[in-house]
């Protein structure tokens, strides 16, 4: 099963090692990874979903990385009412004959254009994993030519509530 | 926290003003030293070389105990020896590149045995680092997974606070191994600030628990005022706790048996009437089938590794299990835990001694293992006259010294049948190494524990094939005076690999015979060391006892059965209660 893990960290030398070093040397496979700063000088915040089989395994997880010297606090929040989102840079073959038919898929995801060539569109799309692999999708067809993902960075929401199947369309 | 080290100031001699003076003119090195002595460091073993000479010219001059190594595998393995004896942390210094890198086994040897070490490792110069430059290691990559923590010293002004942060990560909570890597260059700039010594540490992401918590220690009482055949597993955690007088007083208090991992022997005394002998691959078949058959296992401070539990969908099958460790990590990750609790062995038992607690009649438990005990004991099975088993060597020595000594041993066959049949009536007298089976180990720890106890007689029953990969620190015993005692139970073969080619592989000894051997007799007299050969067992007992009541080093070749197995065994993969070997006495 896919866990999402935030890792709350001081921002000194080697710690994103630790962290990937800890994951690999426990035999974890890590789908996605993304760090940077915080609110806080010092502290950085890493989000990162791994594959896990079990619940035991995961517990382990987070119990090793809080071992960590370095390692402040780790949350696994795959069950809490979250935030999370992803961007994605997509390259494609935009021939100006279809670029208002690509435009119409385009916008429903609220992506934006950020760079045109003569035959080639690059759009920028943020969201969580989910639309982003839907919008991926659709695209396909045109032609990808080049395509890259951030990772997700996730947060828990201020109000758990979980999320009715209705309301989650709107993430 | 139990070793807190208080800073102590050792020059009080010095007027205000003349010591500001000197810290002016202090460089890296200078200020490390003094950072050592405010760890009360009183020994460090190491090794020079090319970016270690700053550290080296400081500590020439200075008071702090050197012992020169021969390599620094030896070193290492002596700090660890020093640090499982006197519950300080041991500390190494080697230079960089080659000299880092040999202390790796050392590093992990030290991680997986929960053992306090402060590794200091020279570095080149930061201008060089990540040139490939001369001798250079990326030591700290290297080593961060066998490390509790691990630093690379980038600004001056951080050494006195990386050294005392090493100090306390190393032997606190969970005990380990911390390194610090010191670039050439930092060890020698001219230090000019005034650093604050009195900054308390301050490291949020490390704050080990010690206490535990009431409700879980309620749980357990309650847990234990139901146990008809309850069982105490006792691990190394004891004895990091230093908990082994509140152990036996829990185990007296509610008559509950005790079984030891390997690690853990000397947590109770060897002859204890509770005492049911060591768990696992090689244990006592009682013990084995103590956990096979309780209904709760009270595991304190043994991580469940899986030579002590055999197959783990046979292992305690029928128990409840109480888990105190003081890392979270280890409960719940090899077998689930029904009551954990997170705590200082020491501070749990404490808890639990204060609780009332009405324990069932557990006669008939008692009376089980009694009998198992009764009917089937270790055994060996010494059909020849003249020649001397390795098991009759291992109860001579305990005879000899009662039980009192200290004893290092390496891996394999001879450290079994030490921990089968030396039986310690104290603790912190047992030295080997448990987790990462260190072939080499021994020897070096015996010089290291000799160092820690002087007036202790410490003895290192080795075998020939590791006595010969740590064998140069022999200079050491002649240079130092050192009284250790090595009983090489010689016979002349990787005893364990071999058994277990005879057992899994039809004696098709691959690689595992030495039909050449030195002579050690001689290896030891070229040192300056007296040596003795046993060849029979009629003259065991009385060249034992002359060499182990001696007060000079010495070696004994002791020739033993080259054929003979370590009873009984659970087979890789199988349960506890599927012992093979076991024989009714």
């Amino acid at each position: 099963m896919k866990r999402v893990i935030t890792v709350t960290v001081i921002n000194q030398s080697g710690v994103l090692n630790r962290v990937t070093g800890l994951l690999m040397k426990r035999q974890f496979n890590i789908e996605s990874i993304t760090v940077g700063h915080t609110e806080q000088p010092g502290i950085s915040k890493m989000t990162f979903i791994v594959h896990v089989e079990d619940e035991n395994k995961i517990e382990q997880l987070v119990k090793q990385l809080s071992k960590q010297i370095d390692v402040i606090k780790v949350n696994d929040i795959t069950d809490k009412s979250i935030v999370i989102r992803e961007l994605a840079l997509i390259k494609i073959v935009a021939p100006p004959n279809l670029r208002m038919e690509i435009n119409s898929i385009v916008e429903p995801f609220r992506g934006s254009i950020i760079d045109m060539g003569k035959n080639v569109v690059t759009y920028q799309i943020v969201g969580n994993p989910e639309k982003i692999d839907a919008f991926i999708e659709l695209i396909q067809p045109y032609g990808i030519k080049e395509l890259t993902r951030t990772g997700v960075t996730a947060f828990v929401r201020d109000a758990q509530v979980k999320p009715t199947a209705q309301l989650s369309i709107l993430q | 926290m139990m070793n807190a080290q208080v800073p102590v100031k050792s020059r009080e001699s010095a007027p205000e003003e003349a010591k500001q003076e000197i810290k002016k003119q202090q460089n890296g090195a200078a200020l490390f030293i003094e950072s050592l002595k405010k760890q009360n460091v009183e020994i460090i073993f190491g090794y020079p070389g090319g970016a270690v000479l700053p550290l080296y010219d400081a500590l020439y001059k200075d008071p702090i105990k050197h012992i020169l190594a021969r390599h620094e595998q030896g070193a290492i393995h002596a700090a660890e020896g020093y640090a499982r004896v006197s519950g300080k942390a041991g500390v190494v210094i080697a230079t960089s590149g080659p000299g880092a890198t040999n202390l790796v086994t050392g590093i992990t040897d030290a991680m997986m045995d929960s053992l306090p070490l402060v590794v200091f490792t020279g570095q080149v110069a930061t201008t060089v680092v990540g040139t490939d430059a001369f001798q250079e290691a990326d030591i700290v990559g290297i080593t961060q997974p066998i490390t509790k923590h691990n630093y690379q010293v980038k600004n001056i002004n951080d050494i006195p606070r990386i050294v005392k942060e090493a100090f306390h990560i190393a032997s606190t909570g969970r005990k380990g191994p911390v390194l610090v890597d010191i670039p050439k260059d930092i060890a020698n700039t001219i230090f000019e600030s005034e650093v604050d010594d009195n900054a308390p540490i301050d490291l949020p992401g490390y704050q080990p628990t010690l206490h535990p918590n009431f409700l879980q220690i309620q749980k357990a009482v309650k847990a234990i005022g139901e146990a008809k055949q309850p069982l105490i597993l006792a691990g190394a955690g004891i004895l990091a706790a230093d908990a082994s007088v509140e152990l036996t007083e829990f185990a007296e208090k509610h008559n509950i048996p005790v079984t030891n991992t390997l690690l853990g022997l000397g947590s109770i005394n060897g002859e204890h009437e509770l005492f049911l002998g060591m768990a696992g691959m090689h244990g006592t078949f009682t013990s084995n089938m103590a956990i096979s058959n309780c209904d709760l296992l009270i595991n304190i401070g043994a991580r469940f590794d899986d030579r002590l539990t055999g197959d783990l969908s046979k292992f305690a099958q029928k128990a409840k299990i109480i888990h105190i460790d003081i890392d979270p990590a280890e409960i719940g990750k090899n077998v689930p835990t029904d009551i954990p609790i997170v705590a200082d062995a020491k501070e749990a038992l404490k808890a639990l001694l204060k609780q009332e607690i009405e324990t069932p009649d557990t006669l008939l438990w008692h009376e089980y293992l009694a009998e198992c005990l009764a009917e089937f004991p270790l055994w060996y099975d010494a059909k020849e006259p003249d020649t001397v088993y390795p098991q009759q060597a291992v109860e001579l020595i305990n005879r000899i010294t009662n039980g009192e000594a200290i004893v290092t041993t390496d891996v394999g066959q001879h450290q079994m049948w030490t921990a089968q049949y030396y039986k310690f009536k104290t603790d912190h007298n047992w030295v080997t190494s448990g987790g990462l089976g260190t072939m080499g180990f021994g020897f070096p720890a015996a010089i290291g524990a000799q160092f820690a106890k002087p007036d202790q007689r410490v003895i290192s029953i080795v075998g020939d094939a590791g006595f010969q990969m740590t064998s140069q620190e022999l200079a050491l015993l002649k240079e130092f005076n050192l009284p250790v005692k090595i009983v090489i139970l010689n016979n002349s073969c990787l005893g364990m690999v071999r058994q277990w080619q005879e057992t899994f592989y039809e004696e098709r000894y691959s690689s595992s015979l030495m039909p050449v051997q030195p002579d050690f007799v001689k290896l030891a007299e070229a040192y300056g060391v007296k040596g003795y050969r046993i060849n029979t067992i009629h003259e065991a007992e009385d060249i034992l006892t002359e060499a182990l009541l001696s007060d000079e080093p010495v070696l004994i070749d002791c020739r033993v059965k080259q054929l003979e197995v370590v009873n009984p065994m659970v087979a890789p993969g199988k349960g506890l209660d599927e012992m093979i070997g076991v024989k009714k006495g």
